[in-house]
């Protein structure tokens, strides 16, 4: 057990090596994660530490557990064992809405809320008890090739790539210290992968965000530059 | 106008209707008969058992006496509706609480209005009217929000992922299910007099009452349901909704059809 742990931190610290960057903060620690559904083991004692500001791709078969993994980090599911830390602290001693406001997860086939754009990039707002910011939420729906006019668009009238933009722009529009990307581009064309590619490289690069994506997409595979693979519930 | 009175003898001949029922569950095929036999066998002695304590109740005219029939009938339906639950933790308490309140509020207004008067003969009634409303209404609250909970743990879940605590995350689901309690009452009350002459008012008038003195009966039964089915809704949805998630705010999955 011991020395599984220290392989895969070792893992880990190696890729970090890679691209020069070194003692970045750790905002997220695993040790010896598990997570089973009676009898059968999803994710197989993990350990990861993942950097402050990093741009990482969680890569492996169908059914690896990576999407487990990330419903852990983003506080949708509790780990069955082991020790999860986010800025040094346990996940689940964070208040989690607090916390999902600042880990923040995007889903594979987002369903837009409401009847109308309005009602999903208000909804970030209405969370926070804030007032609807008209020329913020313009700014952001310009990030991803979208004008003022969809504000007031039934959710009827766009278009998939557009309801994934505008699913994003509701984990965006407030921005978090993680996204967590789960196989958003899946089912996109060419152009609009390339808008969410955009965003989240503006605010990864721009704005410190760290992001942790899952996808299953070769291109995006290739042009990863930190790769974290999950196999049969293990990171290897 | 004579008052209805049924003999045994025409008891005895009414079971002709149960037979005519038995014979079509036969005929069809529909494997009832068992289901019919025991439910009539079941409604002859409950009823018997139950003229019998209400005659005693009546006849003693005790406040305890009428206080322990209340209570005795709220804890019934509560555990029925506890029952519908089908799975929510709890169930039964939240039911306890919601007909409870319900049933105090509604026949407390009635009382303290002077629409009927703090005597067996008729608390013990409207009692029984109101909680088996409320039982009735908080079975559909938590089939509504169980099934709702089901169908849309997706969006539920993106809720919650944005952030969104517990309440604002089911608000659309605890909105619609106290709806879905709602609703039968409201929808009797549009065809009430057109379609349906209501159990109450009917029964005024075959004991022989004025129709127009039932209706004012009626009508008051009217506003008495709306009151009681709102407040057992409300109460039963806001409690019971909190049971799908656990303390970390997640989605109880377990609980999901």
């Amino acid at each position: 057990m011991k020395d599984n742990h220290m392989s895969n931190v070792n893992n880990v610290k190696a890729f970090k090596n890679i691209d020069g960057v070194k003692h970045l903060k750790n905002i997220f620690e695993l040790t010896d994660l598990s997570y089973q559904v009676g009898d059968k083991k999803i994710l197989k004692n993990i350990n990861l530490n993942i950097e402050q500001g990093k741009y990482i791709t969680f890569v492996g078969p169908s059914g690896s557990g990576k999407s487990t993994l990330m419903r852990i980090l983003a506080s949708m599911i509790s780990a069955t064992s082991g020790e999860a830390l986010f800025n040094g602290k346990k996940i689940s001693s964070y208040e989690p809405t607090e916390y999902r406001r600042r880990v923040s997860y995007a889903f594979q086939q987002p369903t837009l809320f409401g009847k109308t754009v309005k009602d999903n990039l208000e909804f970030p707002y209405i969370v926070r008890g804030k007032e609807f910011d008209w020329e913020q939420v313009t700014k952001f729906l310009n990030y991803v090739n979208l004008d003022e006019s969809y504000i007031d668009k039934s959710v009827n009238d766009v278009s998939g790539g557009e309801k994934q933009r505008i699913a994003l722009l509701r984990n965006l529009i407030f921005p978090p210290e993680v996204l967590i990307t789960d196989e958003v581009t899946t089912g996109l064309d060419a152009d609009n992968k390339e808008i969410v590619h955009n965003i989240l490289n503006k605010f990864n690069q721009d704005d410190g965000l760290t992001i942790l994506r899952v996808t299953h997409d070769d291109s995006e595979i290739e042009q990863a530059t930190d790769k974290v693979t999950v196999k049969n519930g293990e990171v290897i | 106008m004579s008052n209805l009175t049924v003999s045994n003898s025409t008891l005895a001949l009414g079971f002709i209707l149960v037979i005519i029922a038995l014979v079509i569950g036969y005929w069809q095929k529909l494997q009832i008969d068992k289901d019919i036999i025991i439910g009539v066998v079941r409604a002859i002695i409950q009823l018997t058992i139950v003229g019998y304590i209400l005659k005693f109740v009546i006849k003693a005219n005790d406040v305890w006496l009428t206080m322990a029939f209340f209570v005795v009938i709220v804890i019934n339906a509560s555990w029925n509706a506890g029952k519908r639950g089908n799975g929510i933790p709890k169930a039964f308490q939240f039911s306890l609480l919601a007909i409870s309140v319900g049933t105090i509020v509604t026949l407390g207004t009635l009382v303290w209005t002077g629409s009927i008067q703090f005597i067996p003969e008729q608390i013990v009634p409207f009692t029984g009217m109101i909680a088996s409303n409320i039982m009735v209404a908080i079975g559909l609250c938590y089939r509504n929000m169980k099934q709702s909970f089901t169908d849309r743990h997706q969006q539920i879940l993106e809720k919650l992922a944005l952030g969104a605590d517990i309440k604002l995350a089911s608000e659309d689901i605890i909105r619609e299910s106290i709806k879905s309690g709602m609703q039968p009452t409201i929808d009797s009350i549009k065809t009430l007099g057109l379609v349906a002459l209501p159990g109450m008012m009917s029964g005024l008038i075959i004991a022989g009452v004025d129709p127009v003195k039932a209706i004012k009966y009626q009508i008051m039964v009217t506003f008495m349901l709306l009151a009681s089915t709102s407040i057992g809704s409300f109460i039963s949805c806001y409690l019971a909704y909190k049971q799908f998630y656990n303390e970390q705010k997640q989605l109880n999955s377990h609980l999901l059809s």
